[in-house]
């Protein structure tokens, strides 16, 4: 049994990862936890690839003069690479967000965010009363 | 080079330049300061594209099938461009619709962003068309995900810029973010697992490859995280969450971009998914759609529906309305009869119509009354901005499926669908959904047209270049509504394409 789980050891990891970021990203109100969350998330997918990639006894997937060399798959590890610029660019663009969202909300907190909101909401109906605009 | 050489370079990479025109045009956009030239840039990149689409499917309508290897490397080791009658179809769509909000967007961007952010403005929007144009013509399943987040990233900017007219944008554009991001991540774990049984990326020599192995684990797990990716993304209810308050705070322009050409561009890679990469795995499909994708679609018939009642925000109104919409789109393709599938381009291309030229008009109040536009601020408008109203109520009489109207035709072939399956239930839900559309729609026309303008309000100033492209959208529903039989033919045709294994 031990000897099974050892086997299949980063694919646990890849579900444990998953989970913890994906759980982050749903339970926490702050808005960088949430994005932390997010970036474990991703993180794991990019070791399901690499660990899709490995090919038992392969060597890293750099051409060698034996014939016979067993190379490991480089595509998956090709991939991940643009991945990991989409989760980079992800993750800027998220903290840009938060900051600008801190500059006019005066939180990163999502239910005062959501009070903030439900005070231009109102402030909206207030303002759009008939002959207020006139 | 003489010019008939540059027209044969230019016919001979359609496919990909559908997608490259407006990516390679965004940087040259986005250093430049001057609005005009940047919104004339953008026109000409967006308007290129459209050009492409056209030529694309006049040649699939003569030959069927068109692929381009990027970079001659053969498929399926390269990445390959794969278009053919659906695919071309809903590039036309996508790119016509982009075309004329484009055309619009100048001076709606103007009243409602900052002048210096324009040029950035108009990058991302070329980002995002060229993105979502990128996620149709593509026939590389991890290529897909790239393009999907290319046009969702420049979305979240193109989102947050409504910041300058009202702040709630920014949570908008975070909250699409961090849902998109698991979507599209959700959509390449599915990738990962059908890539870890088959060896290939091509969409194509997956959909071969997945009928031989014919089920097992790996495969279902593969097909449910890539299934459930996408459908985040088209905002299939009920991941549709952050739809309606990413297009009701988003300018308007690009609201009635993403409005037009976003869901529409993941519904069909939905359809694609189901049609044409697992086709060969029938029993998972099938149980996908009559168990998830026909009830989740009812549901947000039903869902937006309600919600766009009860809403009072025109923006937000509408945006609720699009989830009502997109359901009855899955809807179609749930069905997954031929009549059924075709009933859903005709409403991919229908309702990018009204709710594009929805969304332009909306632009249009916003400009003149310098507010949100909500029933408050819509009292008496009709008499105040006559033309922007008239071409708003043309698009939303469409909405409702009055006869003559595009929406009605959409309504049309959909019902007649339905029936030709003898669900009879889904034909009464969906009648009966069509019925309650018109109250949120009444609620509006009624306070635009029937009540009159608060004493002193003066007339409001209108811009022909805001209501020209407005009512090119909005005469389009009524040609369409008239004569529907290119539509209808070409949605046959996608159709077909789709359900016949296409690629």
């Amino acid at each position: 049994m031990l000897m099974q789980l050892a086997a299949i050891w980063n694919y646990l990891i890849v579900i444990l990862l998953m989970m913890v970021g994906l759980f982050l990203v749903i339970s926490r109100a702050n808005l960088v936890k949430k994005l932390v969350g997010l970036s474990i998330f991703q993180t794991s997918v990019f070791l399901f690839y690499i660990t899709l990639g490995r090919v038992s006894g392969g060597t890293a997937p750099i051409l060698t003069d034996a014939p016979d060399t067993l190379y490991s798959n480089p595509l998956p590890h090709v991939l991940i690479l643009t991945a990991i610029v989409v989760g980079v660019a992800t993750t800027a663009l998220g903290l840009a967000l938060i900051l600008r969202i801190r500059e006019s909300f005066g939180s990163i907190e999502e239910d005062e965010i959501l009070a903030a909101k439900n005070e231009s909401a109102a402030a909206d109906m207030a303002q759009a009363k008939p002959g207020a605009e006139a | 080079m003489n010019d008939g050489g540059l027209i044969a370079i230019f016919l001979q990479n359609l496919p990909v330049l559908v997608v490259v025109i407006p990516l390679l045009l965004a940087p040259v956009v986005a250093i430049i300061t001057a609005p005009r030239l940047a919104w004339a840039i953008s026109v000409a990149g967006v308007g290129g594209a459209f050009l492409a689409a056209i030529l694309l499917q006049s040649i699939t309508e003569s030959i069927g099938r068109v692929t381009y290897h990027l970079g001659n490397w053969e498929p399926p080791w390269g990445i390959e461009f794969v278009v053919d009658s659906a695919t071309s179809l809903t590039l036309v769509i996508m790119t016509g619709l982009a075309f004329f909000a484009t055309l619009y967007a100048r001076a709606s961007l103007m009243s409602e962003i900052k002048h210096t952010d324009l040029g950035k403005c108009y990058a991302a929007w070329l980002l995002a068309s060229g993105g979502l144009f990128g996620l149709v013509a593509t026939g590389d399943a991890f290529n897909l995900f790239v393009f999907l987040e290319i046009s969702a990233l420049s979305s979240v900017i193109l989102i947050s810029m409504g910041a300058g007219a009202d702040r709630r944008a920014l949570s908008a554009g975070f909250n699409y973010l961090v849902i998109g991001a698991v979507g599209a991540t959700f959509y390449v774990i599915g990738v990962g697992f059908v890539y870890a049984i088959t060896g290939t990326l091509n969409i194509a020599d997956l959909a071969a490859r997945i009928a031989d192995i014919g089920g097992g684990a790996a495969l279902y797990a593969g097909f449910g995280f890539m299934i459930a990716g996408i459908m985040v993304k088209a905002a299939v209810f009920p991941v549709h969450i952050w739809l309606p308050a990413a297009y009701g705070y988003a300018p308007s322009a690009v609201s009635s971009l993403l409005a037009a050409i976003a869901t529409k561009a993941a519904l069909y890679v939905l359809a694609r998914l189901l049609f044409t990469l697992f086709a060969g795995v029938p029993d998972i499909t099938e149980l996908a759609v009559t168990y998830v994708i026909v009830p989740l679609s009812l549901a947000g018939i039903f869902v937006g529906t309600v919600m766009a009642i009860y809403e009072k925000d025109i923006k937000l109104l509408l945006a609720h309305s699009s989830v009502a919409q997109i359901g009855y789109i899955a809807l179609g393709f749930g069905l997954a009869s031929s009549a059924s599938v075709a009933a859903s381009f005709v409403h991919i291309g229908n309702h990018a119509l009204i709710k594009g030229g929805l969304f332009m008009a909306v632009g249009g109040f916003v400009a003149a009354l310098g507010s949100r536009a909500n029933l408050a601020s819509f009292v008496g408008i009709g008499r105040r901005m006559p033309i922007t109203a008239t071409a708003f109520t043309v698009c939303g009489l469409s909405l409702a499926g009055l006869p003559l109207t595009a929406g009605f035709i959409s309504k049309l072939y959909l019902v007649r669908a339905i029936l030709a399956e003898g669900a009879y239930v889904i034909t009464a839900l969906v009648l009966l959904s069509s019925a309650l559309s018109l109250i949120y729609l009444w609620k509006i026309i009624e306070v635009m047209w029937m009540q009159p303008a608060p004493a002193k309000a003066p007339n409001l100033a209108e811009n022909p270049a805001i209501y020209v492209p407005l009512w090119i959208v909005a005469l389009a529903n009524i040609w369409f509504g008239v004569d529907a039989s290119w539509l209808v033919a070409a949605s046959r045709a996608a159709a077909a394409a789709l359900l016949g294994g296409g690629l």
